[in-house]
């Protein structure tokens, strides 16, 4: 799982939870991906991104580098933060952990890079 | 096909598509080319920005065969399917570039508001039509399933949905869900005459905006909003003008012979070809 996937991952499925987000991850296992660097993608996907999210997230899983904790005005001609949004959104591969529900405290494992957000007909 | 014969029928899609069958489905190139071609066209029927690149969702995402035709398109997706044999098959794929989540999409999609920019699903929906346990009401699946799609979708974003009812009932059933959870649209049936070829889409909008219309800039012309002519139209019937010259005549001879020239044909003119004769007794 990409950590952009978890940005837009959301417990909200479930019975009175109302935001669930964002979600609490915890990696056990991951890996770096070699993945093409595409300007015009970061450009695009960033507004629909919540970098508080993803910064909080980062910390959490030690892989903020050199993110700053508010995303400046000038990030679209900033190539070095393009790059390392990209590095971050993209690259990184969550294999083995979990994500756990804010409000609710539900978790769903992460096994083989695939969370599994199955539930029981009676959760949601 | 028999009703007999549908998967819905014979197992729930967690079970039916186990390793076995996952693989079979995967193997058999007669599917894996009808699969390509529904969604290519279920991405053409998106109808997304050309210059961007989307984030779109695909449901039921199988083994990815979906998902490569949307990154060969220059998109990128997130894929959900419920059974497990099926998205490890994706995932094994070298070529594969989306993201994948295994999860039931009649318990409501896992995702915040607004960050998709459309959605496709191939062959899937069909399967919310039936109720695997007694807890499980299709209805209320499909309608739980369709609110949380379109609090998902951005504004303007289209879902499209390529899928096989098993009769007028079920397309009924599905269509009002969707247009109970907000959506707009309807069905696009492609190859309608043939038992074959028939595939149906259900394509559904979110509406809001669709375009905006331009500024005013004060230089536009000022357009006319009445036509000048009141007069009554009158009708120019030339029933002649469409006649061909009658076989053999001068006239019919002289536009055989352009039709020739025009395609290159050599002719030497004549002016003897197509006179009158005179009467001999």
């Amino acid at each position: 799982m990409k950590l952009l996937t978890h940005n837009f991952l959301s417990s909200r499925f479930l019975k009175n939870v109302a935001t669930g987000y964002p979600l609490l991850l915890r990696v056990n296992e991951k890996e770096l991906r070699e993945v093409e660097f595409d300007q015009d993608f970061v450009q695009n996907i960033m507004p629909k991104v919540d970098y508080n999210c993803l910064v909080s997230t980062l910390m959490a899983i030690g892989e903020q580098g050199a993110l700053p904790n508010e995303l400046p005005e000038n990030w679209r001609e900033n190539e070095e933060l393009l790059k390392e949004l990209h590095r971050v959104l993209v690259k990184i591969e969550v294999i083995v952990g979990e994500l756990e529900c804010p409000e609710s405290g539900r978790v769903f494992p992460i096994k083989d890079g695939i969370p599994n957000m199955l539930c029981q007909e009676d959760e949601c | 096909m028999n009703k007999r014969d549908r998967p819905e029928r014979v197992l729930p899609p967690d079970l039916y598509y186990n390793e076995e069958e996952a693989a079979k489905y995967t193997m058999n190139s007669h599917i894996v080319s009808i699969q390509t071609d529904m969604s290519e066209r279920a991405v053409e029927l998106l109808v997304l920005p050309e210059d961007k690149t989307c984030m779109l969702l695909d449901i039921g995402c199988g083994s990815g065969i979906s998902g490569s035709v949307i990154s060969s398109s220059g998109h990128q997706w997130i894929g959900l399917d419920i059974s497990r044999p099926m998205l490890m098959l994706c995932k094994d794929d070298e070529d594969f570039e989306g993201d994948l989540i295994h999860k039931d999409m009649g318990t409501g999609l896992p995702f915040r508001p607004g960050v998709f920019d459309g959605c496709i699903s191939i062959s899937a929906i069909q399967w919310l039509c039936h109720a695997n346990t007694s807890s499980e009401i299709p209805s209320r699946r499909l309608h739980r399933f369709f609110q949380s799609l379109y609090s998902c979708l951005s504004r303007g974003a289209r879902a499209v949905f390529q899928f096989y009812p098993e009769d007028d009932r079920q397309t009924e059933m599905i269509m009002s869900m969707a247009q109970k959870a907000g959506f707009d649209g309807g069905l696009v049936v492609d190859y309608p005459h043939s038992a074959k070829a028939k595939k149906i889409y259900l394509v559904l909008m979110t509406g809001g905006m669709q375009k905006l219309p331009s500024a005013l800039t004060g230089e536009e012309v000022d357009e006319k909003r009445q036509a000048e002519c009141t007069q009554r139209r009158n009708f120019v019937v030339d029933r002649k003008q469409n006649k061909r010259a009658a076989k053999g005549s001068k006239a019919w001879i002289t536009q055989k012979v352009e039709a020739a020239k025009k395609r290159g044909r050599d002719f030497t003119e004549s002016k003897y070809s197509g006179r009158k004769r005179k009467a001999r007794f």
